[in-house]
């Protein structure tokens, strides 16, 4: 059987690919585009290592397939820095060290950021409950509250300047 | 996942019938994705065809009607816990929708998925339940209409012939005086299966006497149960002390639960009273605010 030739939008630039039914955005992300910055780690669903934005929601890459995709709107981590300028999330979590490892940072960067976009003055605890699809085994999760909520409040300073 | 499968996404039930039917029995319908992907990963299922639902408007969409609100089985969970008026109306069963997996989860998983995937902890099963909502199918001999509580039929398996399709769920309108709530208890707050999980709810009259009661409960026997006898417990009364402690007799003495890791089956028993009751007195508490 052919493959599927998709057209969709990724980090705002047009991308077309061709994938296999049974292959996920996930796998096409990494494997057919190169765009190894998402990262698989259950593969199932439940660590939000993979995470990105399909139409502006988030989603888990790993349980979307890559010929969904046709014509939506897909954010990555490769689109978050503006060249080589850091979002604030990714500066915040280097000042706050909520990085060990780094497989769960991308998914990570991508879920606050989508928090950030939906309420910009997050409690703690709305920050933590949002995050929860997202597993870290390293840093025991309280520089990553740390580094979101002090990026959370530069960007309302920025947005008020 | 090397094998190759077909791909199809029409854009009407009937046309995904047609579809359903024409692949006997090796057809999957794929919505959110959430169980079918996870399904076809590990192995257990290897679909000769997919049919990508979301293409259907009434598959995808939430509309109010005279009677009460239509709600398409494929529309993703956090779509609906965003939608104001729907919540407004039927609070128990957003709180259900509200506390599948995570939000990348929610983002895409739909209720009619968790009700045709038929766990027995799902949790936005004896919510849905507990408000009456009716399941619209499409199949080969055109539509028929069942009440949720018909389709999960025990762990993994629904009542769907092959070739049917759940296209909406339909919520009957409740009273000026009615509210439901849905709790569960997981040992975490967050990203856990239920080990016990209740949907209740409660209409009353301009005295406050309870007249009419719906009590569900999940995770405690082989598939989502309605517990009549508990409802009994709380209609003609005012929801009282009195009438709360015998709706958690009631209710732990329905449970028919099983031991596993997640709780054993005395823990599961007591439980299951007192998250009916925890779920009716917030269903009480929201009643009486809509006043």
């Amino acid at each position: 059987m052919a493959k599927h030739h998709v057209s969709t939008i990724i980090n705002g630039e047009p991308v077309e690919f061709l994938c296999d039914t049974s292959q996920t955005l996930l796998d096409v992300l990494r494997n057919e585009l190169g765009m190894t910055g998402t990262k698989e780690g259950c593969g199932t669903g439940d660590c939000g290592a993979c995470s990105v934005t399909l139409d502006g929601d988030l989603v888990c890459s790993c349980l979307v397939l890559g010929v969904e995709v046709r014509g939506k709107a897909i954010q990555t981590i490769e689109g978050m820095a503006a060249g080589s300028e850091l979002h604030p999330l990714q500066r915040k979590f280097l000042e706050h060290a909520g990085l060990q490892c780094g497989i769960c940072t991308p998914g990570i960067l991508v879920a606050a950021r989508e928090l950030l976009k939906n309420n910009p003055d997050p409690t703690e605890e709305q920050v933590r409950y949002w995050l929860a699809g997202n597993l870290c085994r390293c840093t025991g999760y309280n520089k990553i509250i740390e580094a979101v909520l002090d990026a959370a409040r530069e960007m309302r300073g920025a947005s008020h300047a | 996942m090397t094998v190759e499968v077909r791909f199809e996404s029409p854009a009407s039930a009937q046309e995904a019938v047609v579809l359903l039917a024409s692949a006997g029995g090796h057809g999957r319908v794929l919505a959110g994705g959430t169980d079918l992907l996870v399904q076809m990963r590990s192995g257990r299922l290897a679909p000769q065809l997919i049919v990508d639902v979301k293409g259907i408007e009434e598959m995808m969409s939430i509309r109010e009607l005279a009677n009460g609100w239509q709600v398409g089985a494929s529309v993703a969970c956090m779509d609906l816990v965003r939608h104001r008026e729907f919540a407004a109306a039927f609070p128990g069963v957003v709180d259900g929708a509200n506390w599948i997996g995570s939000i990348q989860v929610r983002s895409r998983a739909s209720m009619g998925g968790n009700l045709c995937n038929a766990s027995p902890a799902a949790d936005s099963v004896p919510a849905m339940m507990a408000v009456g909502a009716i399941a619209s199918i499409e199949g080969p001999n055109g539509r028929r209409e069942v009440p949720v509580e018909d389709i999960p039929v025990a762990p993994g398996k629904n009542s769907l012939a092959p070739g049917e399709l759940l296209v909406s769920l339909f919520f009957p309108k409740q009273g000026p005086q009615s509210a439901s709530a849905y709790l569960r208890f997981t040992p975490r707050t967050e990203m856990d299966i239920a080990v016990v999980g209740a949907g209740v709810s409660l209409s009353f009259d301009q005295k406050g006497v309870c007249t009419a009661a719906r009590v569900c409960l999940g995770a405690v026997a082989p598939k989502a149960m309605v517990v009549p006898e508990a409802a009994q417990a709380l209609i003609g009364t005012t929801v009282d002390e009195v009438a709360l402690a015998k709706l958690a007799q009631v209710a732990s003495a329905a449970a028919r639960p099983i031991d596993d890791k997640r709780g054993t089956k005395v823990f599961r028993t007591k439980v299951a009273g007192v998250i009916a009751r925890r779920a009716a007195e917030k269903a009480l508490e929201r009643a009486k605010g809509s006043h």
